[in-house]
């Protein structure tokens, strides 16, 4: 059996008193790259957020292991150092923090004993800076966007390929993405299919929740569940992804009996 | 008081809170009375005006009450402090002749190191007299003068005598009339006509006895077409009464002229810090203060500047940071007094813990003043519900023909930042600086790069002892 990057099961998740997560049972195997599709409201965005250890979400059963290990009992930052990224839908902007500094202290962090007090190696800086320009202009952005504010100001495309910039500098294990291709172009979509599939490998996990299948054509992911209600209704290839397409949710939730 | 907290900030000030034996030559009795405001010219060989100035102002500060606004000083006791602590008998020209101890108080907070990296001249306040003191060679050719305040009264006796108290007299308020009584060191610069200066000119300030007041007096004047940077920066040892610092400064801005004046205060939590700073800003003129306050148990400072020669222009950067027993209550005030003159306030403040910070501030145009430009920016950060800010803008717009734009606002550190700062692995801490850093970054980013560095440090150190 191939080991599992992501293992969940019966997760249920409840925001404000009311339950979102209705037990979710998904299981990602490393080196995989899964799918989930669902229409609005079914509760994607919440599993990525109560993965990532959001504070708005309870998780009141179930269970969730990160290559094995307890996912649930970890804090937000601890469970970024075990390999665990979220790319967002809607990436926050934090004024004053330029990327390349946020991004130094964010790689110092998930090394051992580093508390981002380190000092400096003026060559480790160098090696960072040369990775950083080398990913923004892979990316197709100008470096000087590693001088720029974290997000702010930046157009919804900028702000998803630093997603995808920040996921490459970190080199995370286990990924996972919300619609990281909302609302962008056919080239952008291009550039950050690109810039994902540069990481795919052996060592590469990712859980892609999206609407569109044009990034799925680029990325050739191995499975595709269905969410809706807070459950994973069920989990097919990539002709599920195109199928969805073509005929909407209605057909697939009549056949889960999902009103 | 939040335990954490204070063993962050003492292990910052660890490497500041460290007290000599007491070599102080002369000591003048606790409280103040006529006899010692006497006795403090007497010790210095003032011109008898001085003397004079002093006792005028003496019964100034007698006649005022204490303010009734701002904030808490109930507690203080004027008659519990020593004003006047002359640690040896001569300033020094030279480091090697500088007392042992004093000079080892000295090597600890790195001065002579940081005169030969890039200083241009280092005054050192050591209690209440400069001990040490130099000014580099090319500034002297300059005509530059850049002495203590002492000597600058000794050696130009008519230049000073013409611009000290002419911007802050005693009457201004009770605690520049207290400072005029018994001022003592602070910096005395002149710069001529057309020099400009490229390298800042940088004093150190320090407080050492217990209960001492230090009230240093500063006078900058930038001739015309003159341009220069001074730097202040404090450093206070922790004791468990009440210290008092309460300076004045007078800056003059001649036609054509730039000064900035950039500070920032860290003293310890249990000082009194109620400085009068004021700038004149002449015809064409540029003044700007950045003033960071992070230390002291209550800042009461609103640094100003007059406008009053055509197509002047003044800037007030500031920044304020209370944590749990702190109180800062700083701002600025811009007064338009000519025409076609333009002015920028911009003010951060973060309270933590249960510290306030408040913003009190002044935009005044007069009458006349047509075609004004002027901005006001507060913004206001709180990071824990038992926080306190408050803002207290006050606008007197007497002329029609100005454009005028204020903007404040007041947040609470945003959740969704923190988050998503932890989610890319940096801790709950480290996130919490982070954003805070990047709040003050319009202020950070005017500061020399050692003082940014030390800034961030500081704040860093503040986050870790909140959330651990």
């Amino acid at each position: 059996m191939p080991e599992l990057a992501l293992d969940i099961r019966n997760l249920h998740a409840v925001i404000e008193e009311k339950e979102v997560l209705k037990g979710i049972d998904l299981e990602v195997p490393k080196g995989e790259i899964h799918v989930i599709m669902g229409p609005n409201g079914s509760g994607k965005t919440t599993l990525a957020h109560t993965l990532m250890g959001h504070p708005r979400y309870t998780v009141t059963q179930g269970e969730a292991c990160l290559f094995g290990e307890d996912l649930l009992s970890l804090k937000v930052h601890e469970r970024a150092r075990k390999g665990l990224f979220l790319a967002y839908q809607y990436p926050v902007e934090v004024p004053g923090v330029t990327l390349s500094h946020f991004l130094w202290n964010a790689c110092q962090a998930g090394r051992s004993g580093a508390d981002g007090n380190g000092k400096k190696n003026p060559k480790e800086i160098l090696a960072f800076r040369k990775r950083l320009n080398a990913a923004l202009e892979s990316l197709k952005m100008p470096a000087d966007f590693a001088m720029r504010h974290l997000n702010v100001g930046a157009s919804g495309g900028e702000k998803k390929r630093v997603e995808i910039a920040q996921m490459q500098m970190l080199t995370p294990r286990m990924v996972i993405m919300d619609e990281i291709d909302s609302g962008l172009d056919i080239d952008s979509t291009k550039v950050v299919a690109e810039g994902i599939r540069s990481l795919k490998g052996s060592e590469f996990t990712a859980l892609i929740i999206t609407h569109y299948p044009r990034i799925l054509e680029y990325l050739q992911p191995d499975r595709v569940h269905v969410m809706a209600a807070g459950k994973v209704l069920c989990s097919r290839g990539m002709e599920l992804a195109r199928e969805l397409e073509q005929k909407g949710y209605d057909w697939i939730l009549k056949e889960f009996n999902v009103v | 008081m939040n335990a954490k907290t204070t063993s962050a900030l003492d292990l910052d000030q660890s490497k500041y809170n460290f007290i000599d034996p007491e070599s102080a030559v002369y000591r003048s009795a606790r409280g103040l009375t006529r006899e010692t405001v006497i006795d403090i010219s007497r010790q210095k060989k003032e011109p008898d005006w001085m003397t004079d100035a002093r006792l005028r102002a003496y019964e100034v500060f007698l006649g005022k009450p204490m303010p009734r606004w701002g904030g808490d000083l109930s507690e203080m006791d004027f008659d519990a402090y020593t004003y006047y602590i002359k640690p040896s008998d001569k300033r020094e020209d030279r480091w090697e002749d500088v007392p042992e101890n004093i000079r080892k108080t000295f090597d600890r907070l790195g001065i002579p190191e940081a005169e030969r990296k890039f200083l241009a001249g280092v005054g050192a306040q050591y209690e209440s007299e400069m001990v040490y003191h130099s000014i580099h060679e090319d500034l002297a050719k300059k005509g530059v003068i850049f002495l203590d305040t002492d000597s600058g009264l000794r050696e130009f006796p008519v230049l000073f005598r013409e611009h000290f108290a002419s911007l802050v007299p005693p009457e201004d308020n009770k605690f520049a009339a207290l400072n005029t009584a018994c001022w003592s060191g602070g910096s005395f610069i002149y710069v001529p006509k057309g020099v400009k200066l490229d390298i800042p000119l940088q004093a150190y300030f320090r407080i050492n006895s217990e209960n001492m007041g230090q009230f240093e007096r500063t006078i900058i004047i930038a001739d015309e077409g003159a341009q220069l940077h001074y730097i202040e920066g404090c450093t206070a040892p922790q004791y468990s009464t009440k210290s008092l610092h309460t300076g004045v400064i007078e800056i003059f801005v001649k036609r054509g002229a730039k000064v900035r004046y950039t500070t920032i205060q860290n003293w310890a939590h249990n000082i009194y810090n109620l400085v009068t700073q004021r700038a004149i800003a002449y015809e064409g003129a540029t003044m700007e203060w950045v003033d960071g306050n992070m230390g002291s148990r209550l800042t009461m400072k609103y640094p100003s500047i007059y406008l009053v020669g055509e197509h002047a222009r003044g800037t007030i950067l500031s920044i304020a940071f209370a944590t749990n027993d702190q109180h800062q209550d700083a701002g600025a005030k811009i007064i338009h007094k000519a025409p076609n003159t333009s002015s920028t306030i911009t003010s951060k403040s973060i309270s933590k813990g249960a510290g306030r910070t408040s913003y009190r501030g002044l935009l005044k145009v007069a009458k006349g003043a047509t075609g004004v430009k002027a901005s006001v920016k507060c913004d206001a950060l709180m990071l824990d519900p038992e926080s306190r800010s408050d803002t207290y803008p006050t606008m007197e717009i007497d002329e029609d023909k100005v454009a005028i734009a204020h903007e404040a606002t007041v947040g609470k550190i945003s959740d969704e930042q923190v988050f998503y700062l932890m989610s890319r692995g940096l801790s709950e801490s480290d996130a919490t600086a982070m954003i805070v850093q990047g709040f003050i970054e319009p202020f950070a980013k005017e500061l020399p790069m050692e003082y940014a560095i030390e800034l961030n440090r500081l704040i860093q150190l503040e986050m870790e002892g909140a959330v651990g």
